[in-house]
C-alpha cells in the first residue's frame, strides 16, 4: 500500500479533466479513496442558486470510484504495469444541492472484486457525511496488465 | 422554450461552457455536441474521454431536452440517474439526443444517448429522473 500511497496523486494529477475541474487526491487505503472538489464559479450549474452542475459532481464520484476500484485490485506485481479499470455503469442519487462555496468530499469503498469486476460504492458530501449531497454505485472493467486474463 | 433560449440559457450555464458543450438546432429538433478539448480527457494514454465528461454531457443535454419541450422557470433538476459507458470515448466532439419517456406533473423520465462516429453506435446511455416541479405544458 505504500506504493499506492506514492502513486494515487498522480491518478488525479495525470487526468486532464479531473486537473481543469480542480479535483484534489486526499486518501488512498487498501479498496478505499477520497477526493476533493474545490467550490469554483466555472462550474456552476444554475446560475440563479450558483449551485454546482451535478456533472462535476458524477465526474469527481466516478473518478473516486476508479481509484478505490485500483486500490482493491493493486499488488506489488502489477502496480508498475498499469493495471486498469474503466467505467462500465455509473448510478447517481442526488440528494440535495451542494452548497455554494463549500468543497464537496467524496468517499469511494470497492467492497467486491470479481476477475473482471470490481463493484463500488461512493458518497459525496460537503463536511458532514451524514448529510449526502450524492451518492453513487458503480461498476468497473478491470482490465489486467499486458491483455492476459 | 424555443431554441434561440436554449442558446441564451446555455450561455449562461458556465459548467456547459466549461465542458464546452453547445447546441445544434435542426427545426423542431435538438441535437447537443460536446466539442472536443483536451481538458475533458480523462486517460491521455489510451486516450478517452473522461467518463464524468461524458456523464456530465448527458446531463446538461437531458436538462436541455426536458427545457426544450416545455415551458420550465427553473433548471431540472436530476433525481436518480444511471449512465452505461459502452464503449471508449475518443478524443472528438461526441453528440447527444434526448428522448422524453414520460413527462409527468412533477417528474420527468428521460434517456439520452451519445455517439461520436455513428449514431447506431452510441458510446454512452443515460436513464435519468428529472424534477420538473415547475414543468408548465
Amino acid at each position: 500500500m505504500e506504493k499506492m500511497w506514492a502513486m494515487a496523486p498522480a491518478f488525479v494529477e495525470g487526468v486532464p479533466h479531473g486537473k481543469a475541474l480542480g479535483i484534489k487526491f486526499v486518501s488512498v487505503d487498501r479498496g478505499k479513496a477520497t477526493m476533493a472538489l474545490p467550490y469554483s464559479a466555472k462550474i456552476i450549474g444554475d446560475p440563479a442558486t450558483r449551485v454546482i452542475h451535478g456533472g462535476a459532481i458524477t465526474t469527481v464520484l466516478d473518478q473516486v470510484s476508479g481509484l478505490a476500484a485500483v486500490a482493491a485490485i493493486v499488488t506489488e506485481e502489477n502496480i508498475l504495469a498499469m493495471t486498469g479499470v474503466a467505467t462500465l455503469d455509473l448510478s447517481i442519487d442526488y440528494m440535495r444541492p451542494a452548497k455554494p462555496g463549500e468543497t464537496v468530499i467524496a468517499t469511494a469503498h470497492c467492497y467486491k472484486t470479481t476477475h473482471h469486476i470490481a463493484f463500488v460504492r461512493a458518497i459525496a458530501h460537503d463536511g458532514d457525511d451524514n448529510d449526502p449531497v450524492a451518492t453513487s454505485q458503480a461498476t468497473f472493467m478491470i482490465s489486467h496488465a499486458g491483455g492476459k486474463p | 422554450m424555443t431554441g434561440a433560449e436554449i442558446v441564451r440559457v446555455l450561455g449562461k450555464l458556465p459548467y456547459a461552457s466549461f465542458i464546452n458543450v453547445e447546441p445544434i438546432l435542426m427545426d423542431e429538433e435538438l441535437t447537443m455536441v460536446m466539442r472536443y478539448q483536451e481538458k475533458n480527457i480523462g486517460n491521455p494514454f489510451l486516450p478517452a474521454l473522461h467518463g464524468g465528461a461524458i456523464g456530465g454531457f448527458l446531463e446538461v443535454s437531458a436538462i436541455a431536452g426536458l427545457m426544450f419541450s416545455g415551458d420550465y422557470t427553473k433548471v431540472p433538476k436530476p433525481i436518480g440517474l444511471n449512465i452505461g459507458y459502452l464503449r471508449r470515448g475518443k478524443p472528438q466532439d461526441c453528440f447527444a439526443r434526448t428522448n422524453i419517456v414520460r413527462q409527468g406533473s412533477r417528474i420527468a423520465n428521460v434517456r439520452v444517448e451519445a455517439w461520436q462516429d455513428d449514431m447506431d453506435n452510441p458510446v454512452a446511455v443515460l436513464m435519468g429522473n428529472f424534477l420538473t416541479a415547475d414543468y408548465k405544458g
